[in-house]
C-alpha cells in the first residue's frame, strides 16, 4: 500500500519530558516505534495520553527532549511531517453541518496527496453507505466516529495517531477499527494509540508505554 | 483547486447555519436604527452623524461576528486537522476569513446603503459610504480574526475580543467615517480610502501570518 522507502520509517522518541502546569506527565521518555509497529499509550484518566499524542503529532511540544521523525527531529511547522501523518483526536473533526460525503471532500481538501481512495469506497468500508448524504448532527456518536474513521482511509499515510479511537464504537466498529489497523500496519505503516482496552493486532508487534506510574 | 474545495466547505456550512451569522447583520441594522430614536430625528443632525454612526455600527458588528470564526471548529476537532495539514496554514486561514466575510461582512456593506437612506445621508455620497466599508469590513474581518485566534482556547473569549481588538481597529474608522464624512459634504474621498485601501493591502498580507501563529499557541496546551 505505501510506498518503499529509501529511509526506514522509525518514529523515535529521545528523553522526552511532557509537564502540564506543574504536573510532570512523563519524565525521559524513551521509545522507538518502526515500520510495521503499532505503540500503545496506557495510563489512567488525566495520565497525559492525549497530551503525549498532541506532541508526538507536533500540536503540543515538549519540555524537553526531542521526537524524531526517520532520525531527523520535528521540525517547528514541520509540514512534510504533517504530510506522512494522520490524527484522531477525541473529538471527531467532523462537522455536523455535513454529510459524511462532503465532510470527506473537505478532508482530503487538507491532504498534501490527491486521495488514495474513492470516498465511495471509503464510506462502504466504514459502513456509512447507507447515511453519506444525511448530515453529520442526524447521525450517532458512533457514525460520527466511523466519519472520522473514514478520513484515515482517504490518503495513505506512515504514522497514524489515535487518540481513544474505541470511543462510541460497537462491537462491529471495533472489528473495522482493529482491521484497519491491521491492514495500515502491514502495508508499513505505523500506528500510535491511546485506548483502555487491549487490542488484537497479532501478528503484528505493539509495543507499550504506561505513563503516571512514576507519578 | 484544493483551496476551493475549502472556501466550498465554508460556504456550504455558511449558508447551512446562515440564521446564526445573520445574527452581526440584524446587529447593524438595529444599532443603527436606535440612534434617529435616541436623538433628535432632525434630518440636519442625523445626516451630520451618518457616517460615524454606521461605521461604529459596522465595527462592532463585524467584530462581534469574528467570535464565531473558529468556535466551531474549535469545539468539533476541524481545527486541530487545519493545522495538522501539510497545506499552509495561512493560506487555509486566509480564505476562511475571506469565506467569513463573505457571509457576514458583505451583507453588511450591502445593508449600509439602505441605513444611509434611514439616516438621511445624502444619496450622490452612498457609494463612496458603500466603497469604504468595502475595503474596511475587510480589514476589521482580519483584525478581529487574529483576536479569535487568541481567545478561541477560552472560554469566555467573546467578551474578550472586543477588547482586545478594538484599539487596533482605530485607524480604519478614522479613515473610514472620513471618507464617508467627506463625501457627503461634498468633498473629494480619494485620500481616505486609499488609505483603507492600503490598510486593506497591510492586512491581508500580514494577518494570516498573525492568526496562524495565535491558532498554534492557542492549541498548544
Amino acid at each position: 500500500m505505501i510506498e518503499p522507502m529509501e529511509f526506514p520509517s522509525v518514529l523515535s522518541v529521545d528523553n522526552l519530558s511532557v509537564w502540564r502546569g506543574e504536573r510532570c506527565l512523563c519524565r525521559e521518555l524513551n521509545f522507538r516505534v518502526v515500520t510495521g509497529e503499532a505503540l500503545q499509550v496506557q495510563g489512567h484518566n488525566g495520565a497525559g495520553k492525549t497530551t503525549l499524542i498532541r506532541v508526538l503529532t507536533g500540536l503540543g511540544r515538549a519540555d524537553e527532549g526531542e521526537v524524531r521523525w526517520r532520525g531527523e527531529p520535528l521540525r517547528r511547522n514541520d509540514a512534510e511531517y504533517r504530510a506522512s501523518l494522520a490524527y484522531l483526536g477525541h473529538s471527531n473533526g467532523v462537522k455536523l453541518g455535513l454529510s459524511p460525503r462532503e465532510n470527506l471532500a473537505a478532508a482530503s481538501a487538507l491532504l498534501a496527496t490527491p486521495i488514495a481512495n474513492n470516498v465511495d469506497a471509503t464510506l462502504e468500508r466504514v459502513g456509512l453507505r447507507a447515511h453519506a448524504d444525511m448530515p453529520c448532527g442526524m447521525l450517532s456518536m458512533g457514525q460520527r466516529r466511523r466519519t472520522a474513521l473514514a478520513r484515515l482511509l482517504l490518503a495513505h499515510v506512515h504514522l497514524w495517531f489515535l487518540d481513544e479511537p474505541l470511543a462510541s464504537l460497537d462491537m462491529a466498529g471495533v472489528t473495522l477499527l482493529t482491521e484497519m489497523l491491521k491492514a495500515h500496519l502491514s502495508g508499513g505503516g505505523i500506528a500510535v494509540f491511546a485506548t483502555h482496552q487491549l487490542l488484537d493486532l497479532a501478528p503484528f508487534p505493539v509495543k507499550n508505554v504506561v505513563l503516571g506510574t512514576s507519578a | 483547486m484544493k483551496l476551493t474545495a475549502l472556501i466550498e466547505r465554508d460556504l456550504r456550512l455558511a449558508y447551512r447555519r446562515r440564521g446564526e451569522l445573520a445574527t452581526p447583520v440584524i446587529f447593524f441594522v438595529i444599532v443603527t436604527a436606535l440612534f434617529p430614536l435616541a436623538l433628535n430625528p432632525e434630518p440636519t443632525l442625523l445626516r451630520s452623524l451618518a457616517p460615524g454612526v454606521i461605521w461604529v455600527a459596522a465595527l462592532l458588528a463585524v467584530l462581534i461576528g469574528q467570535d464565531s470564526l473558529f468556535k466551531t471548529d474549535y469545539e468539533d476537532g476541524s481545527l486541530e486537522l487545519m493545522l495538522l495539514s501539510p497545506l499552509s496554514l495561512e493560506w487555509i486561514v486566509l480564505l476562511r476569513v475571506f469565506t467569513h466575510w463573505l457571509a457576514t461582512g458583505l451583507p453588511l456593506v450591502m445593508l449600509s446603503s439602505l441605513m444611509a437612506l434611514l439616516l438621511d445621508y445624502p444619496m450622490h455620497a452612498v457609494g463612496v459610504l458603500v466603497m469604504s466599508l468595502l475595503l474596511g469590513t475587510p480589514v476589521l474581518s482580519f483584525l478581529g480574526a487574529v483576536g479569535a485566534a487568541l481567545t478561541v482556547g477560552l472560554r469566555r473569549g467573546g467578551m474578550l475580543l472586543p477588547i482586545l481588538v478594538l484599539p487596533l481597529t482605530v485607524p480604519v474608522l478614522i479613515f473610514g467615517a472620513a471618507a464617508a464624512g467627506r463625501a457627503a459634504v461634498g468633498e473629494p474621498a480619494a485620500a481616505p480610502l486609499y488609505f483603507l485601501g492600503a490598510m486593506l493591502v497591510l492586512a491581508l498580507t500580514l494577518a494570516p501570518f498573525a492568526i496562524t501563529a495565535g491558532l498554534r499557541i492557542s492549541l498548544e496546551s
